[in-house]
């Protein structure tokens, strides 16, 4: 009975933390709207959760490891999330790629995303408790 | 914990821009002090931020802080001003003064005021998310 509710719920739970994911990246871009060097990243949710669940990871490329030995290429994002660098609209002279009204435009409807999938949430659970009490 | 590690983030932010405020106040307080710590004309200094990987285990890929790597004093040759007057003068009567560029502190001032609310509006909006977050299963 548990894992039948844990699956019912899994996409969702996925979905949240990769929108929660996303949401730190994005902050990372805003916070480093100043600094040199800096070139803003971002992953497609859509390609992402659609990979994870079809249990190929996030879509992003792992080294292989035939030895014990071998190191680890870069540290993964959360469920293997291919991460890209944003292609530049606007060069800046120090290097520095973040455009401030996408990053926010995109922190916004990311925020709006989440908040849509705690509602989706609550009201999946208020079904099952629904369910719940009508066999008791 | 994802959106807990957007505070770190932007509380990194936050702590890099009041820094870059900071030196923006002193070298607009310093633009006419001609005697220095050090005895000369006071130097304009600039912060220099760095992106360096933040939360915890690890830190995965994409989520970067800022901190302030250096701070660095301008280069750039001190004002010369007529005023023979001036204890400070040479023999011809120029006085170096600060090589403080008052627009561009104004300008600096104005973007940092303007990057440090938006990393307030970033964080508001991670605690709103954390706050609706706690309230599933009510």
């Amino acid at each position: 009975m548990i894992d039948r509710l844990d699956s019912e719920l899994s996409t969702i739970r996925t979905a949240m933390n990769l929108r929660a994911y996303r949401q730190e990246v994005l902050a990372s871009n805003i916070a480093n709207a100043d600094t040199p060097q800096y070139k803003a990243r971002d992953f497609d949710f859509a390609t992402t959760l659609g990979n994870v669940m079809a249990g190929k990871g996030g879509g992003a490329l792992q080294m292989n490891q035939t030895s014990m030995r071998h190191i680890q290429g870069e540290p993964g994002a959360p469920y293997n999330a291919d991460l890209k660098y944003r292609s530049e609209y606007q060069g800046a002279v120090d290097g520095n790629t973040v455009n401030m009204d996408i990053e926010r435009a995109d922190f916004a409807e990311n925020a709006l995303q989440f908040e849509t999938l705690i509602t989706v949430v609550r009201t999946r659970l208020g079904d099952l408790r629904t369910a719940l009490q009508a066999t008791s | 914990m994802s959106l807990s590690n957007v505070f770190a983030i932007s509380g990194s932010a936050l702590t890099a821009q009041s820094a870059r405020l900071n030196t923006t106040a002193s070298n607009l307080a310093n633009a006419d002090s001609i005697v220095g710590a050090d005895g000369k004309p006071y130097r304009s200094k600039q912060v220099v931020f760095k992106a360096v990987p933040m939360g915890e285990q690890g830190a995965a890929v994409g989520s970067m802080g800022v901190r302030v790597s250096q701070v660095v004093e301008s280069a750039a040759p001190m004002r010369q001003v007529y005023d023979p007057s001036n204890p400070a003068a040479d023999e011809k009567g120029m006085v170096s003064m600060p090589n403080v560029n008052v627009v561009e502190e104004m300008v600096n001032m104005i973007s940092a005021s303007r990057s440090y609310q938006n990393n307030v509006e970033v964080m508001n909006t991670a605690k709103a998310l954390m706050q609706k977050t706690l309230t599933i299963g009510q």
